[in-house]
């Protein structure tokens, strides 16, 4: 008889992981698809041997061992190549042999993704599928509006302001006076959030950009995309379509070495540019690029060495406090484009979003505010981060909105709201309910990601691999060999297509309320919930 | 949908002129209300234009509470003019008390100042009075202006009037802001009858403002204490028209710039083009998006009526020389200035303002295509 295996505290089974691989030995052709495909080798080709034993009737001879072998799949149980569900096998696989499953009650994996002390980082949102975005109705219809509009027939201007909006006395005078007036853009509502060069792929990079570039410049839809930290590829930078994009740059000036070289080449200015305090996945915590990721180009437009994992840079020495360092970036940022570009930080939700804000009303320079809710996305963060870290975006931005209204500055610092928006794939509605509680745009990439470039990730802890590098579609990846399966053309088409579908949808919700020729900012008599304690503190309509 | 009725004369007309005309648009209104503003008044009120009067409803305690206000802050009755109803009161009718509008002698010191400063104690005034009225309901205060009476109460336009008697002389003026209300979404309330006084600014709207909130918020926070109120979604028109005016110096050819103004695209090779963008962008909180049209008269006594950015309203304007109405139904310009000629009347589209000056000559018409007086 065999010596029992060795077994560990850290022995796991295939039942404790939370997916597990169906595989079906008589479809299967053993072709080897499943297992080259698997970005994180959870399975491999097995051989396996079997015993029979053979006894005959009565025993009238001793019973004999037939040795076989056979070949097929394992299932690896050990965390660090645990399967992530993401399914690929299933994609490659020619006769439909096999599948993962989850077993939502396998439970054991959590108390083992921390071997050798590291507490586990990964990509994805918090895992978590309630949205409370997702409870809000629009319940103002408009009855009295007859004829009714049209959502398919009528004019709509559904365009937001981004930038510094002066006060009516102030902006008249100031055209009399040909005084200098801060930029403002008007631009679609629905920005796609930050996600940087280091965290998607060039492949991504390039169908996202291509397909902006068609919804403005064929569609006339002024979309804009935002970059994360960490620089710009120089071509985009010296290129016309610079212009759509939102320049990331964060408190240590990460990768602002390559903007500012590219300055004098620039044909255009940015669309603006996004001081990164804070996100919501990863409050504190900032950009987390891992070294799986950090090839030779990205090294190079980062200027660091290859191979080295790169977490944002300390906020810059010559920044003390959070105010003044608002306040200065505000102020260089600006000066670097000649006063033509906003600039406005982005920060994670906070329970001090709104004396950050309170900062922004007295700064003339101050083009906005982004807030990032704790459902945002991130390439990497600790899983204690994004699960038990940050503030919900719903009250954030609506302390945020109300204090604006007691300011009388609504709308002139446009609130920007991201975070869980699209999560369970109510884009339109979960958008349209951040506007009418305050926002004046909203900002969403792991929406885009999974609607335009097919990301696997959920929030049942499903793939999330995109801090490693291994993508199985080729978004989040570094690696030539995954991201040539991404397909720029086909990501730039589904984005339009995105981006339309949103805007259809967002129509059949302003039309009925009654909206057409102004995005409904802060419209809360729109809003209702069924849950009477959310209702009161975001001071809509409790309904049941 | 509410009716509405306006009418602009050379001299002096019975405000039953107007409350016959939203008699025939009946079938428009559900008679829960009726309002009405009248300026430029013909009889002894007339005779003292620089005296503020103030209109409204008051219980005896009210009278009482009203007298020792003004008492402290020097205001001396001048003349008075109570509306007394002949009549039963009328089914839906509350009984509330006296209908009066009281002409004051201003005391010394505000006369001495100017204008603006004049105008902006008259309004504190009028503020002050009706949230003294709001917890017992004791005093309802309309107006508190030179030159102008309101009358509001609820109940169908033509019963109520004849109840009180409007049919007098001394409430003959020569400019009449008229509404019968179609009761929408907000419960009835006095305060939310049509139209809406600030400063000798005054709307009336038939629709429904889609766009409330925001802009209630809006003008809320703008610190101003005569905005205020908003138990009616149409009052931010009152108010839009009275910051246009006030606040930002604009006349009223671009009030309609400011609640609709126009597309990117047809801004395009305006000539007026920079400065539109600017009033587009800094004025963003105060789009309407209708359906409503906005019937008003401005302090001077000119006329106007606008639609929404969609024209989803009616709303005609016509007249002849001398007299000038503008009304929600034809029917209605019809009964109140039947010998006009019918082939000039006007019904402004998605892009224009109606104007009539207070000399009752001509309609003028403003359209936002068109390039724009300066600012003053």
């Amino acid at each position: 008889m065999q010596s029992a295996p060795i077994l560990t505290p850290s022995t796991l089974s295939v039942n404790d992981l939370p997916w597990q691989v169906d595989w079906d030995i008589h479809t299967c052709t053993l072709c080897g698809r499943c297992t080259s495909v698997c970005p994180v080798s959870a399975i491999e080709l097995g051989v396996f041997r079997k015993r029979t034993v053979e006894a005959t009737l009565a025993l009238q001879k001793k019973p004999t061992n037939n040795y076989s072998i056979y070949y097929g799949i394992r299932q690896r149980t050990d965390p660090a190549y645990r399967c992530i569900g993401c399914a690929m096998c299933n994609m490659v696989c020619p006769n439909n042999a096999i599948t993962p499953r989850l077993r939502p009650e396998a439970t054991t994996l959590k108390f083992h993704n921390n071997r050798g002390g590291q507490a586990r980082t990964r990509g994805g949102r918090r895992n978590d599928s309630g949205s409370l975005l997702d409870q809000i109705k629009f319940i103002r219809i408009s009855m009295l509006t007859d004829p009714a509009l049209d959502a398919g027939r009528h004019e709509f201007e559904l365009r937001t302001l981004l930038g510094r909006v002066q006060p009516p006395e102030e902006g008249l005078h100031a055209l009399e006076e040909h005084a200098w007036v801060p930029a403002v853009r008007e631009i679609y509502p629905l920005m796609i959030g930050s996600m940087s060069f280091g965290a998607l792929s060039p492949n991504m990079w390039e169908g996202l950009i291509m397909g902006v570039t068609y919804l403005n410049e064929e569609l006339n839809m002024p979309v804009r995309m935002c970059t994360g930290e960490g620089g710009c590829p120089p071509r985009l930078l010296r290129s016309r379509f610079l212009k759509y994009v939102v320049l990331q740059i964060a408190s240590g000036y990460f990768g602002w070495d390559e903007i500012i070289k590219a300055l004098p080449d620039m044909k255009e200015d940015p669309c603006a540019i996004e001081i990164k305090y804070g996100q919501g996945a990863k409050p504190g915590d900032g950009g987390l690029l891992m070294w799986y990721k950090v090839n030779k180009l990205i090294a190079a437009i980062r200027g660091v060495p290859q191979g080295v994992s790169l977490p944002s840079p300390p906020t810059h020495q010559t920044q003390y406090s959070i105010e003044e360092s608002v306040a200065k970036m505000i102020q260089s940022m600006s000066m670097a484009w000649g006063f033509r570009v906003p600039v406005y930080p982005k920060i994670s939700g906070t329970t001090s979003s709104t004396a950050v804000l309170n900062n922004l009303i007295r700064n003339p320079y101050a083009a906005g505010l982004a807030i990032d809710g704790e459902d945002g996305g991130t390439g990497a963060a600790y899983n204690v981060s994004m699960n038990h870290m940050g503030h919900p975006i719903a009250t954030n931005l609506r302390d945020c909105y109300e204090d604006l209204c007691t300011a009388g500055k609504q709308n002139e610092i446009p609130l920007i709201a991201g975070g869980g928006i699209g999560k369970n794939g109510n884009l339109a509605a979960n958008a349209a309910a951040l506007i009418m509680l305050g926002a004046s745009a909203v900002q969403s990439g792991k929406y885009m990601m999974q609607a335009a470039a097919g990301c696997l990730g959920s929030e049942h802890d499903r793939c999330n691999v995109c801090n490693i590098g291994v993508c199985p579609k080729g978004i989040t990846s570094q690696d030539p060999r995954l991201y040539r399966r991404l397909d720029p053309e086909k990501v730039a088409e589904r984005l339009v297509d995105v981006f339309l579908s949103f805007d259809t949808e967002l129509r059949k919700i302003v039309a009925p309320l009654g909206r057409s020729t102004s995005l409904p900012i802060g419209m809360s008599d729109a809003l209702g919930i069924s849950d009477y304690h959310a209702a009161q503190r975001l001071k809509i309509k409790y309904v049941v | 949908m509410c009716r509405l009725f306006a009418l602009s004369s050379r001299d002096p007309v019975s405000p039953m002129r107007a409350i016959e005309a939203l008699n025939v648009m009946k079938e428009g209104h559900d008679g829960s209300g009726v309002g009405l503003f009248l300026h430029d008044l013909g009889g002894p009120f007339g005779e003292m234009k620089d005296a503020p009067i103030l209109s409204g409803i008051f219980t005896d305690d009210g009278l009482k509470r009203l007298d020792a206000f003004m008492d402290e802050r020097g205001f001396v009755t001048k003349s008075t003019l109570v509306l007394d109803p002949k009549t039963k009161v009328p089914a839906g009718t509350p009984v509330r008390g006296t209908y009066m509008a009281r002409a004051y002698e201003v005391p010394a010191d505000l006369k001495g100042k100017d204008q603006a400063e004049r105008e902006l104690t008259y309004m504190t005034l009028r503020v002050a009075l009706r949230l003294m009225g709001e917890g017992k309901e004791d005093i309802r205060v309309f107006s508190f202006w030179p030159d102008t009476i309101m009358v509001k109460e609820v109940g169908d336009p033509l019963t109520v009037a004849e109840y009180l008697g409007l049919d007098r002389p001394e409430l003959f003026c020569r400019r009449i802001l008229a509404q019968g209300r179609q009761n929408t979404n907000y419960a009835i309330n006095l305060y939310a009858c049509h139209p809406f006084f600030l400063q000798g600014v005054c709307t009336m709207t038939n629709g429904e403002n889609t766009a409330f909130i925001p802009i209630k918020e809006y003008l809320l926070s703008r610190g101003f204490p005569g905005y205020m109120g908003y138990q009616s979604d149409s009052e931010v028109f009152a108010h839009i028209m009275h910051f246009t005016l006030k606040r930002l110096g604009l006349g009223i050819e671009y009030y309609k710039h400011v609640i609709t103004p126009l597309s990117n695209a047809e801004m395009e090779g305006h000539p007026d083009r920079e400065l539109l963008a600017r009033i587009k962008q800094t004025c963003r909180k105060l789009i309407i998006d209708g359906p409503n049209c906005v019937i008003g008269c401005l302090p001077e006594g000119t006329m106007f009526m606008v639609q929404d950015r969609k024209k989803l309203r009616p709303g005609v304007v016509g007249g002849k020389d001398g007299m000038f109405a503008f009304s929600s139904e034809i029917c209605g310009l019809d009964a109140a200035i039947p010998d006009r000629d019918e082939h000039a009347d006007f019904q402004p589209m998605h892009l224009d303002t109606a104007i009539v000056r207070p000399e009752c000559q001509e309609v003028t018409i403003c359209n936002q295509l068109q390039s724009l007086p300066r600012p003053h």
